[in-house]
């Protein structure tokens, strides 16, 4: 749950509209039957008057003032609107949270049954209502009603399934907390949220249907008079008077536009995504032209700053380079910013973020500016965290291993095929070639991993910048990648920046290590100094000291330092 | 699939109001109301399996034959909006997502918001109605009413599609950024594709899914506006046919109209489940509403 | 053995020298469908002991803990706790027998109600009918302090805590119905490296000071080494080796124990040439 600071406003324009909206209707609703009640419903012989001072959209063919008519309608449709949407909206939950509590086989049952009245159009589902009973008000209500609970129901059990499965509901049905008491405690108030705004949708769907039934004639009957109803009227004038239109109309739309501005506040409030802070358009600042390299460094960044636009820097202005086939680490924790950091080095910047920096380069690119999008593509690949959301997972495995040798290296299909089947293959993936016809799902979690690797070999990089490419995997599969990024850095001397938390596994790989506290760099090690664990700086030796140690015992070789942490 | 049983007393109706006791039973004979109700209800179904619906209690012709007469025009409008629907609202809630992401182009989020609001509050017979003052009776570029020429199809189906291109793009609008928030989004920028190659071939393929299956049910809907729009434009279709029938309280072409409109619910159901079958495997095996 | 029906007293005939078995497992067998993932398991948990459970992914370790609690239902085999078998118990004995056994799940953002105090929270478990925090003040204080916390704590909600203090509660709950065994799940795995060293550090603590024994779920061997004094090593759905922790890492029998000791980045026959 998002703490109440990070959201957005309640109090939008969109709000604000929206409930003055629905309060004036509330009150033409209230009020209007009053003082506009005689002049709408009493015959005069003035039928069929145009607009007028007296009469603003004319009167109709009974001679009753127009306007009056669409306001004092107001009461009747509200009314009749929201005992339809309350219908729908408690059937709806309480059968959805029904369904939960009930034992499985039923649970299935109903859910079936559910699915198939979702699927059935609710507006002839009240058509058939409306034939069976009576025409008339309360048919109409009745039908609309009942037509809005089974998809009102299947939405609150979805939500219901979605809610049940979070771990405090699995602990509070491990303490024995009865199950009513569950749905109440627990799931209500926690799906009240998208609940709420969904009940506006059902309310201005209610009206929308209500209307129509009035207007075909199987809602509200004369002498009474709703929206529909009005509209009906109309029809039969529409070449002649069309402005008969315009009154119930406008009512319709007005009446069903304040509930959704509402409901558009309320989920606009509610997206964990929406932000305080007004989008300001982020600046990436350097160095417009390179200054002629001066050192054999493949990677160079001085003082970058990466920060969010108008607000507090998140990488403080640290400076680093990379040699060519150099393996550098930046280590930390959360919050650290060397994902940021190593991010920004790839040319992948955060879309919301300025960076700013004397100078950041790879190789000859500034990778302040725009540099070519194919140079990058070849000279730079990135190995993620999380083989498992990597992958588009309704794509298969070949189209995207061999997206950059189509797209940038221009290589035809089958060519960029071959040539990704055999990075599999030195990688240690069995039968690549079938591998490449399989979805991401069908591969395990170390097999996409090395599929990764391979495809990010493919190009013949200049630099991999790897994100905490083995902190998801098992460790025996974490050793076996370990190995591979090992024989790629002999094998080829690529560069790379490898990003960690695991002080044992960058102690085996890395050469220099760069570590990093909120935003900025505290310490430089290298391998050496690092496995004498001569440290300097307080985090650092937190750092070291927090890593639990594996204790092998009497029995086995203790190195100087042995590290065993295996996040 | 719902097959309603209409309650009440057929032959009342039948009969018309202010028939005497005597005429009453002379029809409830007729209609074979004697005998037990599951016999009726077999008679029906086998009625069905021979395309036999019974007869209209008003015009005296085959239910069939009116459905059958009455169908494409009813399919032709729906289906043709259905489509029309999907081509509009896909690419512009993909654009409006990406153009508004993290707050960008405010005002194109607030005046997306207000827009797809205001037309989907005005209902679909409102639109209709307000097309045919415009475009029918003030500028004449349309028929108003009738299917005589192809160019009466243009009003109705556009006063069918307004309305759900709002719901769905609100919805593609959503996915989408949803979608665009996904680690293989940012690994597909990675790759350093060109903006309209990445959205097409990296985000359009996630959204497929689960804009069809909401869609399916928008969709389904469809059938129900068409009912209501088949009155303001005076269209020989299904929906008119079912209107007047209850109007009238002709059971036998309520009951074979409501009928085929279920199956036609049906249809676009399973339909839109085969063509998520074809292009995610994964859809196979197990709904995603699993509780 | 005959086992007492009443109540969960130790059964009548125990030898006077036998510590009773907080968790005794004997031949469970659990499957998903078409996947048999606990094959055949037996394990057993001293009071007071605090046994690790370590194992990759597939291993059937998260399985056999969730079995324990009752998420799952075996297939076959049977389950003690405090020397009762779960099977031939009564339905009201079972709701007893739930707070016997408690449970603290991974993920410390998700396994704490939001809207409710965390001394609604431990109320709940106290009393999961009417879960008032006035009434159980005391107790509330007491297990707070337990964990390291504030008393002020009881009345903030989860998102106004850190995950490592959110952790603390939901360890909180866990102890406060003073349970013959607690599972916990992968406790550490998704907090940072300071802030386990913290949890670390409280679960020594209480190692000592609490009557319950502790099944501690881990893929973390260095992590487990430092909470537990017994560990058990799954592979596939069995168990491949248990014993004494610094025995089982000193000098591990198993083929696979051998692979998953060697597999760690420092220590000795690790090598990536």
């Amino acid at each position: 749950m998002l703490s109440r600071s990070k959201r957005g406003g309640l109090w939008t324009p969109t709000m604000l509209i929206g409930l003055t909206l629905l309060g004036a209707l509330i009150l033409v609703a209230i009020f209007a039957p009053i003082f506009l009640g005689t002049a709408a419903t009493q015959l005069t012989s003035n039928a069929g008057l145009g607009p007028s001072s007296e009469h603003w959209l004319g009167t109709d063919d009974y001679g009753r003032d127009l306007l009056a008519r669409a306001l004092v309608s107001a009461r009747l449709t509200l009314l009749m609107t929201a005992g339809a949407a309350a219908i729908s909206v408690i059937g709806g939950l309480a059968i959805g949270l029904a369904i939960w509590v009930s034992p499985k086989k039923l649970r299935e049952m109903a859910l079936r049954v559910l699915e198939s009245a979702v699927a059935y159009p609710p507006l002839i589902f009240a058509l058939v209502i409306a034939a069976i009973l009576r025409p008339g008000v309360g048919s109409a209500l009745i039908a609309i009603g009942i037509s809005g609970i089974p998809g009102f129901a299947r939405i609150t059990a979805n939500l219901a399934a979605s809610v049940s499965h979070s771990d405090f509901v699995v602990t509070a049905r491990l303490l024995g907390v009865p199950s009513a008491r569950i749905a109440f405690r627990h799931m209500l108030p926690n799906m009240a949220e998208p609940l709420l705004i969904l009940a506006t949708t059902v309310f201005a769907l209610s009206l929308v249907e209500i209307s129509a039934l009035s207007f075909i004639g199987l809602g509200v009957q004369s002498p009474q008079f709703d929206f529909g109803r009005l509209l009906n009227d109309s029809l039969d004038s529409l070449y002649t008077q069309p402005l008969m239109a315009v009154g119930p109309s406008v009512m319709i739309a007005l009446s069903g536009l304040s509930v959704m501005l509402i409901g558009d506040a309320l989920a606009a409030y509610a997206d964990p995504r929406a932000r305080n802070v007004k989008f300001r358009q982020p600046k990436a600042t350097g160095p417009a032209v390179l200054p002629a390299t001066d050192d054999g460094a493949l990677v160079r960044v001085d003082d970058l700053r990466i920060g969010i636009p108008n607000g507090p820097d998140l990488v403080k202005g640290i400076s680093f380079s990379i040699n060519p086939g150099e393996v550098v680490a930046l280590v930390g924790e959360s919050g650290s910013g060397k994902s940021l950091t190593a991010m920004t080095v790839a040319g992948l910047a955060a879309q919301d973020l300025s960076t700013r920096a004397e100078l950041l380069r790879v190789d000859n690119m500034n990778m302040l500016s725009h540099p070519d999008p194919s140079r990058l593509a070849k000279e730079i690949s990135i190995i993620y965290q999380d083989p498992g959301t990597t992958f588009n997972p309704s794509l298969r495995m070949g189209v995207q291993l061999t997206e950059v040798l189509r797209t940038h290296l221009g290589m035809g299909r089958a060519k960029a095929r071959r040539v990704i089947a055999d990075a599999m293959g030195q990688v240690n993936i069995s039968r690549p070639a079938a591998r490449l016809d399989q979805h991401p799902h069908e591969l395990s979690g170390g097999m996409r991993q090395r599929a990764m690797i391979a495809s990010a070999m493919a190009t013949g990089p200049k630099l991999i910048v790897a994100d905490e490419p083995t902190t998801a995997l098992d460790v025996t599969v974490q050793h076996e990648v370990l190995r591979q990024f090992r024989r790629i850095h002999k094998q080829e001397r690529t560069a790379m920046l490898f990003i960690s938390h695991d002080l044992g596994v960058v102690q085996e790989l890395c050469d220099t290590i760069l570590v990093m506290c909120q935003g900025e760099i505290v310490e430089r090690l290298t391998k050496d100094e690092l496995v004498r664990r001569d440290v300097k700086h307080p985090y650092t030796r937190a750092l070291l000291e927090a890593i639990p140690i594996l204790d092998l015992g009497a029995g086995a070789h203790k190195e100087v330092a042995v590290l065993g942490g295996v996040n | 699939m719902m097959i309603p049983l209409i309650p009440g007393d057929p032959a009342v109706v039948a009969a018309g109001d202010g028939a005497s006791a005597d005429q009453i039973a002379q029809v409830r004979a007729e209609l074979g109301l004697e005998l037990p109700l599951w016999t009726q209800f077999l008679n029906y179904f086998s009625g069905i399996l021979r395309l036999d619906l019974g007869n209209s209690f008003v015009s005296g012709e085959s239910v069939s034959t009116l459905i059958f007469n009455r169908f494409p025009y009813t399919a032709a409008i729906a289906f043709l909006s259905i489509v029309l629907i999907l081509l509009v609202s896909v690419p512009l809630g993909m654009i409006v997502a990406v153009l508004t992401r993290s707050g960008r182009n405010k005002w194109l989020d607030v005046g997306f918001n207000f827009l797809t609001s205001l037309f989907y509050s005005i209902p679909q017979y409102v639109i209709g109605t307000l097309l045919v003052v415009v475009f029918a009776i003030t500028l004449g570029w349309f028929p108003a009413a009738g299917a005589e020429s192809p160019l009466s199809l243009v009003l109705p189906t556009a006063a069918l599609m307004i309305g759900p291109s709002c719901v769905i793009s609100r919805i593609v609008r959503r996915e989408t950024a949803v979608v665009l928030e996904k680690d293989f989004v940012r690994t597909a920028r990675g790759w350093r594709l060109r903006a309209f190659r990445l959205h097409s071939r990296y985000v359009l393929p996630s959204l497929i899914t689960t804009t069809l299956t909401l869609s399916g049910l928008i969709l389904t809907a469809q059938l129900g506006g068409a009912v209501i729009i088949e009155t303001v434009f005076a269209w020989p279709g299904l929906g008119q046919g079912v209107v007047n029938a209850i109007l009238q309280r002709d059971y036998p072409v309520i009951r074979g109209i409501i009928l085929i409109l279920g199956l036609l619910a049906t249809a676009i159901i399973i339909l839109v489940d085969v063509i998520l079958a074809i292009i995610d495997p994964r859809n196979l095996g197990g709904s995603e509403h699993a509780v | 053995m005959n086992l007492a029906t009443t109540g969960l007293q130790k059964p009548a005939n125990t030898a006077l020298d036998e510590v009773p078995l907080a968790v005794e497992v004997q031949g469970l067998n659990v499957s998903f469908g078409d996947s048999h993932v606990l094959k055949n398991v037996s394990v057993r948990v001293k009071a007071n002991g605090v046994v690790g459970l370590v194992g990759e992914s597939g291993s059937g370790k998260s399985t056999l803990g969730k079995t324990l609690v009752g998420i799952n239902v075996p297939d076959s085999g049977s389950i003690r706790i405090g020397g009762l078998d779960l099977a031939g118990i009564s339905r009201s004995e079972r709701a007893r027998m739930r707070r016997e056994i408690q449970y603290i799940p991974q993920d410390p953002y998700s396994s704490l109600s939001p809207r409710r105090t965390t001394g609604q929270t431990l109320a709940e478990a106290l009393d999961p009918v009417r879960s008032d925090p006035r009434k159980y003040k005391r107790e509330i204080a007491e297990v707070l302090e337990c964990v390291k916390l504030d008393a002020a704590a009881a009345d903030k909600y989860p998102h106004e805590f850190s995950g490592g203090q959110r952790q603390r509660i939901a360890i909180a709950r866990a102890l406060i119905l003073n349970p013959k065994v607690i599972i916990a799940d992968e406790i550490t795995s998704a907090l940072d490296v300071s802030v386990q060293a913290e949890i670390v550090r409280l679960l020594r603590e209480l190692r000592g000071n609490m009557d319950s024994a502790m099944l501690f779920i881990s893929h973390n061997l260095a992590v487990t080494q430092q909470v537990c004094d017994e560990v058990v090593v799954m592979f596939q759905g069995r168990i491949v080796e248990h014993g004494p922790i610094d025995d089982v890492y000193g000098n591990p029998q198993h083929e696979y124990t051998q692979k998953l000791l060697s597999s760690l980045p420092g220590s000795p026959g690790f090598t990536l040439d």
